[in-house]
Parts: structure tokens; sequence; C-alpha cells
């Protein structure tokens, strides 16, 4: 046997004995996203994450040192395909993983990895992302929460907005202005913060898709310590954006993706193709109305090239080649599809995407039109469409200002 | 099946890109479109990408290829794109010598694969036919049973690379009728067999067809490749082929017309700046770039599908056709556009690109065809 077949025999006898029989084939769009007062959308979603970051598992590639897997990325590889071998779904998500995790490896003195990876790792803080102020979205190096430093205390005053899950969150990464009078990029100190204290408050704000997932988040005389200051002070623009690159890849990856793993393993399917069956009837085994027919193939095609393009990306990185395209091309492309695909969806349904709730209509089918309202935020948040390509006009096409 | 290009394909990259640098700027191709040479390729040019292999890249070594497959076809036909060579490669190796490489007999094969590989012969494959569209099934020309062998009588148009072959591979009806995939007959038909006459088209893109003329035309019944009345199977496989290379073609031709648009946005004044600092021009040309990277990993994806044969393949072949007939006319128009009035003129070279890529786009099938094909191989 070689060590990748005995690598893969013991996850496979890991995880046939270890995961919760319970939570095999459990497909949920949101996942488990830990914290100290985790949401439980599965009963066992909170075991099946401890069983695997016991092993490290819930961030296979980050280093052992710090509680991680430590596996290359074949190995990553075979743990991902034999989590789909058993249907199991994502121990942990959020943007500790996605966000936090990655840039603290990156730029975390030995003693900030210590305190804050193994904890993600873990899922025992959830993570939140104080980026946007009222005034400061696109351009956000304006923005102006202020930091002041006394000894190793840290005093912040000031707003954020658009804070995604801040109501739910225990700690955010947090962008401060701590000069006033520099470029504005460089007076900027990427700070974390405990948001348990008396000087944070949060207030949920509502969507136009009914749910509440955001909130503004005001600093009163709030508190930190100078030890949660990322890459020094006024070093933080550089970690800011390292950052927004790790999360436009994970926004690129989750929305032009093929969805939540459940559906991505197994034989293909096209889910836009089999609700066009279920909505539109067949004729000599075609869809029979021919118009959305090809509408369902223009964003069927346009998904398959996508995914081929992030498969090339990785085949690029892995071969030793410089990155590939930008990942705003994901960005931008991935969010944009999902909108495609959902206003799709509502055509297909046609008058029974109408419903907001009640009798009438199908849970499924108001689920979906609240669906297709929340991804029209997909090319605004993590920097929006039209950002992203002034990023590609400058940084790959070298266009002048 | 890794989309990236190993050692000996980043070479042939390079060697193909200097080459047709070289050897076929667009003023070769002006000077051609302007000449009134029945030929319409340089004889010469074709024979150097012989020499350098190219009229072998596809084929396996049993047939006296280099056994690099479309993965390395598309390398050299995206070369050519770019410089808008008119040379018969897709025609005679992609089209023709695949047909022969796929099911012609040891015979057929050393008369005239053998030399199409070395660049000796050009070969040309008649299935088109007036009124026919995309439909591979749409062939009407009949061959009658004749003396054991078949008589041809017909036209078949659009007949890439057919001004000046040495030898058809002509797709006749022999049983059925039009729209049945079944007694479709692949044979083989030599340019000086009494009856063959040729005439060449005037196209809007200036690439080469002709139409293939048929009178009573005889052949033994040792001209059929493969099973007589099965060559529809062939012929569907030869296309998707073709389709491939001819992508790799329009890869060649979007990169091209991008960077010579990108070029102009930063060279052009207005309003006392260069024009690349209008938003307006920038977003649109970041939104091509993004199509650009879409349409290489399609081509790529498809050539290895094929080489490799994947269960998906006619899928990949479909998305990649699909995806590039948009991409290349999107880039073209926007190339058009974003030169102004000098784009409009026949002096300026941009304009090239914009009617290539609409003879590509309606060659092999266009966007809606491929979808709909897409649709119908996905079960839908
Ligand atoms: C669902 C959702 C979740 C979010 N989550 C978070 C979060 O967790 N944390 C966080 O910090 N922020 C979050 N955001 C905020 C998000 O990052 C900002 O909304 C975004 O950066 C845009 O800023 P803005 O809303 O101020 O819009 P503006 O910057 O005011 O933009 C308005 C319009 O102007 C355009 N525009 C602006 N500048 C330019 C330019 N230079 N060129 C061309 N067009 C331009 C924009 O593209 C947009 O169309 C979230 C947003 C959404 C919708």
């Amino acid at each position: 046997m070689t060590d990748l077949e005995s690598f893969r025999a013991e996850v496979r006898g890991f995880l046939e004995e270890s995961a919760p029989e319970s939570i095999r084939g459990w497909v949920n769009q949101d996942g488990y996203w830990g914290g100290k007062n985790p949401e439980l959308p599965h009963p066992d979603a909170k075991r099946w994450c401890d069983i695997m970051a016991e092993r490290g598992w819930t961030c296979p590639t980050w280093p052992k040192e710090y509680g991680g897997g430590g596996l290359d990325k074949v190995q990553a590889k075979v743990l991902d395909q034999e989590l789909g071998r058993l249907k199991l779904p994502p121990p942990l998500t959020g943007f500790g993983l996605s966000m936090i995790g990655p840039t603290l490896l990156q730029f975390g003195t030995e003693e900030q990895k210590q305190e804050h990876i193994p904890k993600i790792i873990r899922g025992e803080i959830r993570w939140c992302q104080g980026y946007s102020e009222p005034n400061a979205g696109s351009d956000l190096a304006s923005l102006q929460a202020q930091a002041v430093i006394d000894g190793d205390e840290i005093t912040l005053n000031g707003q954020k907005i658009w804070t995604s899950y801040g109501d739910k969150s225990d700690w955010m990464f947090v962008l401060t202005r701590t000069d006033n009078n520099v470029k504005k990029q460089q007076g900027i100190t990427f700070l974390l913060i405990d948001m348990e204290q008396p000087g944070v408050e949060v207030r949920p704000i509502k969507l136009i898709s009914g749910a509440s997932p955001f909130c503004e988040t005001f600093f009163d005389n709030a508190k930190a310590s100078t030890g949660n200051i990322i890459n020094g002070l006024n070093g933080g623009w550089t970690v800011a954006k390292a950052l927004l690159g790790h999360e436009r890849n994970m926004i690129g990856n989750v929305f032009g993706g093929g969805g939540p793993r459940g559906e991505r393993r197994g034989p293909p399917r096209n889910p836009l193709a089999e609700l066009g069956r279920e909505y539109l009837g067949e004729q000599d085994g075609r869809i029979a109305d021919q118009v959305l027919r090809d509408r369902i193939s223009q964003v069927s095609v346009d998904h398959q090239a996508f995914l081929l393009t992030m498969q090339r990306n990785n085949d690029n990185l892995k071969a030793g080649h410089r990155p590939g395209p930008e990942s705003s091309i994901f960005k931008i492309y991935g969010t944009e599809l999902n909108q495609r695909r959902e206003e799709l969806m509502l055509s297909i349904r046609g008058p029974q995407s109408v419903g907001w709730e009640g009798p009438g209509f199908e849970e499924a089918e108001t689920t979906q039109t609240k669906a297709w309202l929340r991804s029209r935020g997909n090319t605004i948040e993590g920097g929006t469409s039209e950002v992203q390509l002034n990023i590609i006009a400058k940084r790959v096409l070298e266009l002048p200002e | 099946m890794a989309l990236v290009l190993d050692e000996e394909q980043t070479m042939l990259a390079q060697t193909a890109g200097a080459f047709m640098r070289e050897s076929s700027p667009i003023s070769r191709f002006r000077a051609l479109r302007d000449s009134s040479e029945e030929r319409g390729y340089s004889l010469d040019v074709y024979k150097q990408m012989a020499e350098l292999g190219w009229t072998a890249i596809p084929f396996s070594e049993a047939d006296g290829g280099m056994g690099m497959g479309l993965a390395g076809l598309v390398i050299v036909t995206e070369a050519m794109g770019r410089g808008l060579a008119p040379e018969p490669l897709i025609p005679s190796i992609a089209m023709a010598g695949q047909a022969l490489s796929l099911a012609g007999s040891a015979d057929q094969k050393s008369t005239w694969l053998a030399p199409a590989i070395e660049g000796e012969k050009v070969l040309a494959l008649a299935y088109a036919e007036r009124g026919q569209r995309y439909d591979l099934r749409d062939i009407a020309l009949g061959a009658t049973d004749k003396d054991g062998g078949y008589e041809l009588s017909g036209e078949k148009t659009l007949v890439l690379g057919g001004q000046c072959a040495d030898a058809f591979v002509v797709a006749a009806r022999t049983a059925g009728k039009g729209g049945d995939a079944d007694g479709i007959t692949l044979l083989l038909v030599p340019a000086d067999a009494a009856g063959v006459s040729t005439e060449r088209q005037q196209r809007a893109d200036c690439q080469n067809s002709a139409i293939l003329k048929l009178e009573g035309v005889k052949l033994g019944a040792d001209a059929v490749i493969g099973k007589a009345g099965e060559g529809h199977g062939v012929l569907c496989d030869v296309v998707d082929r073709a389709t491939v290379a001819l992508c790799g073609e329009m890869l060649g031709g979007m990169n091209e017309a991008f960077d010579r648009t990108l070029d102009y946005l930063k060279e052009r004044k207005q309003f006392d700046t260069v024009i690349g600092t209008f938003q307006a021009l920038k977003h649109r040309a970041a939104r091509m770039y993004i199509e650009l990277e879409l349409a290489r990993s399609v081509v790529m994806a498809a050539a290895r599908a094929i080489d490799d044969g994947a269960d998906n393949a006619k899928v990949l072949v479909s998305i990649a056709k699909a995806k590039l007939s948009d991409a290349y006319a999107l880039i073209t128009n926007e190339a058009v556009q974003m030169h102004g009035g000098i784009g409009m003129t026949d002096e300026h070279d941009i304009g090239f690109f914009m009617k290539r890529a609409r003879g590509c786009e309606m060659t092999f099938g266009d966007a809606a065809y491929h979808r709909d094909r897409f649709a119908s191989l996905s079960g839908y």
C-alpha cells in the first residue's frame, strides 16, 4: 500500500467509526458556524464538529502546531473524497475559517496564532467582519472608526455597518483609524476585538429578503489590547486587502460552486433542469418551454465554464505557475451566475414565485423567492462588482487611472 | 485531466507563437485576400508547418503521427487564429485526416493519410449542403450503386479548404432520406476523378471554402471509408474534433483582437486623455477579459476530454463551441466599437477579426445549436 492508500484507509476507518450516523446525508446551505453559544442547525452538528476538530480536520491543511490537520493538498483531497463518500457535511464553516484564520496564519505573530487559531479550528469563537461604515463602503480606506492607544490598552469609538452575523459573533476583526494625518491607507490599524463588553452594541438590520443576518455595530469606548493589533500600528491596509482576497475566493466559490457538498457529489445533476421538468413539463423528453430550456442551458453552460476555470486556476497553482486569473474574476462571475440562477428559478416557477408566505404557496417556493432577494446582495458584499472590475482593469489589464 | 500545459505543450506553444508572428502577420492575410490567386493560402507556409510537425500532431504514432492529441492541435490552431492564417490545417488534418484516421482502411491511410501528415497532400471534408444548417443527418447528396461501386452526383457547399484539395472525403447518402442518421456513407473522392470540379467561394471572412460539384463520378467499393451506410457516427466524431480545433483558432483570434484593442485603449487620446481612462470602457474590457479566461478553460477541457475518451466529451465540445461563439462575437463587436470610426474602415485590421468571428460561429453549429445539443445530451 502506498502512503496515500494507507492514509485513505485510515481516514475511511475513522469516519466510518466516528461520524454520527444521523448527520450522513444532511444537506444544509448554511452549515454549522460554531461560537460560544452555537446555533444547532442539526442536533449533532456540534458533536460532528468536535469529532473532526479533535484531529484538526475542520481545517485540514492548517499547521498541526496550532491544532490544524497538517495535511498536504493531496491528502486534503482524499479527506474531502471520503467525506463525500459517506455524504458527510463540512463540520464547520464561518469567517474564522474562511477569512481571519488564513489571514492570521499569514500576518499574525506567534503569540497571536497560538491564541486565536486553535479556537477557530475547534469552532469555539465565531468571528465577524467590521470593515464597512456608513460613509466608507467601496471607498473602504476612508473609514473613520477611531482607535486610541494608551499603553497596552486601545479605546475604540465609532460605527460599523452591514456587519454580517454581528449579533451572533463573539469576536470581530475590525479596521480602525489610527492616524488622520497621512494618506488614508497608511493610517489604518487591523484589530481583533472581543464583542462581549459594554462598549460594543449591535443592532440587527432587516434585509429585503425578510431575514436579519447583518447588523449595525456601535463602539462607545470599547476596549481592546495592543496584543491584538495585526501587522503593527498603521499596518492594517495590507492585511485588510489580503483578507479581502480570501473573502472574494470564498464568495466566488460558494456562489459559483456546486452548492452544498451533498449536491456536488454523485452523478451530475442539474437542479435547474429538474425544476424545469417539474414546472414546465416535458415533451419528447425535452423541457416543454423552448425559451426557458435555452435559458437553462445558458446558465448551465456558463456554470460549467466557471467551474472549469476554477479548476484551471487550481491546476496552475499546483503546477507551481503564477496565480492565474485574479480572484476578482471568481467574485464577479460566481456571484452574477448565482443571481442569474436565482432569477431563472423564479421564471421557471412563474406565478408560484410571487408568494411570501401562507396559503397557496409551497415552502420551497417562498424560500426560493427569498433566496433570490438575498442573492442581489452577492454583487455588493465583499466589494461590489464595479469595484472588482476596477481591480481587473488596473491590476490585470494595466489600464491607466 | 489537468488543465495546464505540460512541458512539451509549453514548448509547442512557444514555437508556434514565434513561427506565426514571424511568418503570418495580418498583412500577409490581407495580401492573400487581395490577390486573385486561386489557392488562397501559401503552400510554402503550409510546408513549413508540416516540417514543424503540426500536421502530425493529433494522430497516433501508429498512423505516423506525434500522438499529441487535440490538446496539442489546439495550441497550433490558437497560434494560427492570432494571425488569421488561412492554411488548411483544420480541413486537411482535423477534418478529412481525422475521418481517415478513425475509420480509414490501411490502404486509404497509406495512400492519403500518410501524405497528408507529411504535408504533401491536402485533403478536405465535404459534408455541408445548402439548407443543411448544422444537423449532420441532413445529407441528401446521393450515391447510387453502380458496377459494384458507386456513382455520385450533386453538390456540396462550404467545403473548407476545398478550393485546391487533392482529395475529398464526401458524406453521401446510400440509403434512406435526408434527416436519417442511417444510410450515410463516407466516400473518398480524388480531386482528379472524372466529373469532379470545384469553385472557390468568396466569403465575408475571406477564409477558404469551395463548392464541390460531382457529376456522375464513378467510384469503386474501395472508396468507402469505414462501413457503407454507417458514416454518420464517424462524421459526428470527426466534426466534434474539428469543432475543438476551430475553438482553438477562435481562442487565438479573440485574444489577438482583445490585445489590439487594449493597446488602442492605452494609446488613443480624446478629451486630453487616453480613452483607456474612461470607466465605461474599462469595465467592458474587464468583462471581456473574464470571457477570455473562461474560453481558454473550456477549450482545454474539451480537447482533453476527447483525447481521454471521457464520457462527457460531447457535452464539453458543446460547452466550448457555445461559449467560444458568443465570446468571439462579443469581443470583436466591442473591439470595433472601441476603435471608433477607424475600426469601420477596410484599411484597419481589426474588422477582419469580427468577420472571422461570425465565420467561425456559423461553422459546426452556432451557440444556440450547441446549447440545444448540450440540453439534449444532459437529458432535458
Ligand atoms: C449582504 C451583505 C453583507 C455584508 N457583510 C458585510 C460584513 O460582514 N462586514 C462588512 O464590513 N461589510 C459587509 N457588507 C458591506 C459591503 O462590503 C458594502 O456594502 C460594499 O463594499 C459597498 O459599499 P456601500 O454599500 O457603501 O456602497 P457604495 O460604495 O456607496 O456603492 C454604491 C454604488 O456605487 C458604485 N461605486 C462605488 N464606487 C465606485 C467606483 N469607484 N467605480 C464605479 N462604481 C462605484 C458601487 O459599485 C455601487 O453600485 C455587506 C454587504 C451586504 C450587501
